[in-house]
């Protein structure tokens, strides 16, 4: 039996579609971890998103005149949404969603091309968009984590209800069920010199066990989906680790020297959205940089614009603009980062 | 001025038939409207004065007073080099073009300081700054210093209204969708009496920031280029 075959010989282990829902699948401790901490605003969120990003893809592509059905089970539209429903406040309106999915999917993604042609992370370009559009929604409408006392949890229907009408029960005012994210109480209060870490720490409402409170538990669930990632081969180890190293090495450096102005390397690296940003967003195979060398450079920059952005910004959290800004330079560190080809240059006596 | 200065040769664009017969007034003058309004506009086909353009384009009357500033000065522009251009010699049009259009450009300055003032303090540096819109002495030199007194007066309006066309549009876009209302302010334009000119599109608006802002000027305009050539395209077919 003899069957005359053609390239390609070896299979791809995983097509788009497939490593996508892997990709998924390894948010989901981070999701349930979410939902556990700020309540069922994150799952409303997802729901939301997922319904008006596939919504948005498929009009586009129908526009785009391209094959509706064959694209929307690539997933990424899916996975997009999902990664911009985790960044967006817990109690976000169903408007901030749509606009976000908007941006994502339509502006973001689609009028560049569509996946693999956009230069720019659609979830990140989404949120940064509404975090300068819409700064109040963006940074008070954050749940309290369930940690936190004194603090009113809501149902799945009260969420709702917020999210979709703008109702609260009676007898509940937003700051009841809000509270401050730990990276904003730091960076308010050390930046206007209103209280320093240890005053911040004493009040027991900003710092957890080991990070920030509430999203401490977040980021390691979402360490743990990122370090199956790894070990699936979805993701190098590049980018993550010269990202978090970065990130550690310079809270490390600046704490050292200012204790009361400079929270601890554990603290950058386990509140916020570190752990998230590091493992599911900066790894973006479509616009992070693609060679060895360049990734490294790639992650470095993004954990120390992280730094800078946290420390002397004037946003709480930086992970969307850090990724943003290291998207436009991946061009250039692809370019200088081509590696040598195969027996190319190895002796430069020879001709 | 380092954009690229277009040059339209209005007699190439003619169309036997398409326009009355040789030499009659129309057939002169409606090629040049149609050049300055459509097919030769500065901002969505020469992409001249993209900078005052994206700058000031965050509201409906910010947008018309720039507009209109641009307008007079074209007009007085490519008429005093029209009238100049059989005295000027070609090794040195262009300084001379230079300090022409400066001088016109500081008349209304100091026209716009005394009458409007309130809309001379919001445009700020981008009165003087006409002076470097590119569309202005790219109508000098392509058109101004090779026709008529008249024709160059009714392209310097054309082409001003064109600029002014696009940057009106640009402005209600970002005004509407960024604050949700149109013509807001028009009292600093067209006196205290006439503030019923403000209407407020959408009623209890939150506000869209990112249209008010830079970014929102960029997609604008990229969305108004985009439609301009779907609408060129769709004609061809």
């Amino acid at each position: 039996m003899f069957v005359a075959q053609s390239s390609p010989f070896l299979k791809p282990e995983l097509s788009v579609s497939k490593m996508m829902l892997v990709v998924l699948l390894a948010l989901i401790p981070g999701i349930i971890t979410s939902v556990w901490v700020f309540g069922f605003g994150v799952l409303v969120n997802i729901v939301l998103a997922i319904t008006f990003s596939l919504l948005f893809e498929a009009v586009m592509l129908y526009l785009r005149k391209r094959p509706v059905k064959v694209y929307l089970r690539d997933n990424s539209a899916f996975l997009t949404a999902v990664l911009l429903a985790l960044a967006l406040p817990p109690l976000a309106p169903w408007w901030l969603t749509l606009v976000g999915s908007f941006f994502a999917i339509v502006i973001a993604k689609q009028l560049y091309g569509g996946l693999g042609y956009n230069p720019f992370n659609p979830a990140m370009a989404a949120y940064a968009i509404l975090l300068v559009s819409f700064p109040a929604e963006m940074t008070t409408l954050w749940t309290a984590p369930v940690m936190l006392g004194g603090h009113e949890s809501l149902s799945l229907l009260q969420t709702l209800n917020y999210q979709l009408f703008n109702q609260l029960p009676e007898a509940l005012t937003l700051d009841a069920v809000s509270y401050a994210t730990p990276l904003d109480v730091v960076r308010t209060s050390v930046i206007n010199g209103l209280a320093s870490i240890s005053e911040i720490r004493s009040t027991g409402h900003t710092f957890g066990m080991f990070g920030g409170i509430g999203t401490e538990w977040v980021n390691l669930a979402f360490l743990a989906g990122g370090l199956f990632l790894l070990k699936k081969g979805i993701i190098q180890w590049y980018i993550p680790v010269s990202m978090l190293a970065t990130l550690g090495f310079f809270s490390l450096l600046f704490g050292s020297f200012e204790l009361d102005s400079n929270p601890s390397p554990l603290f950058h690296l386990f509140s916020g959205a570190t752990m998230l940003g590091a493992f599911f967003i900066a790894t973006d195979p479509v616009t992070a940089a693609t060679t060895p060398k360049g990734r490294i450079i790639y992650g470095a920059g993004i954990g120390l614009l992280i730094y800078i952005i946290r420390t002397w910004g004037g946003y709480p959290d930086a992970i969307a603009f850090s990724v943003l800004i290291m998207n436009m330079c991946v061009p250039l560190l692809d370019y200088y980062t081509r590696p040598r080809v195969y027996g190319h240059n190895v002796d430069e006596e020879q001709p | 001025m380092s954009e690229t200065i277009a040059t339209s040769d209005i007699n190439k664009d003619k169309k036997p038939g398409s326009f009355p017969a040789e030499g009659s007034f129309l057939a002169e003058y409606i090629p040049i409207a149609k050049d300055g309004l459509w097919s030769n506009n500065a901002v969505l086909v020469q992409m001249l004065g993209l900078c005052p353009l994206l700058a000031v384009s965050n509201s409906v009357i910010n947008a018309l007073g720039l507009g209109l500033a641009t307008i007079a000065v074209l007009i007085l522009s490519n008429m005093s080099i029209s009238l100049i251009r059989n005295i000027v010699r070609p090794e040195i049009r262009l300084p001379v073009f230079v300090i022409i259009i400066a001088s016109v450009v500081t008349t209304i300055e100091l026209v716009m300081h005394a009458w409007f003032h309130e809309l001379y303090l919001i445009l700020g540096i981008f009165i003087p700054l006409i002076v470097t819109n590119c569309s202005i002495i790219a109508r000098a030199e392509a058109f101004a210093s090779k026709n008529s007194l008249g024709k160059a007066a009714f392209d310097g309006l054309m082409m001003g209204l064109g600029f002014t066309l696009v940057l009106v549009v640009l402005g209600a876009m970002r005004e509407v969708i960024g604050l949700g209302t149109l013509l807001s302010n028009a009292h600093i334009m067209f006196g205290e009496g006439m503030q019923w000119l403000t209407v407020e599109v959408i009623p209890n608006y939150k506000g869209f920031l990112l249209a008010i802002l830079p970014p929102g000027a960029f997609m604008g305009l990229a969305f108004l280029l985009a439609l301009k050539n779907y609408i060129t395209l769709k004609k061809k077919r």
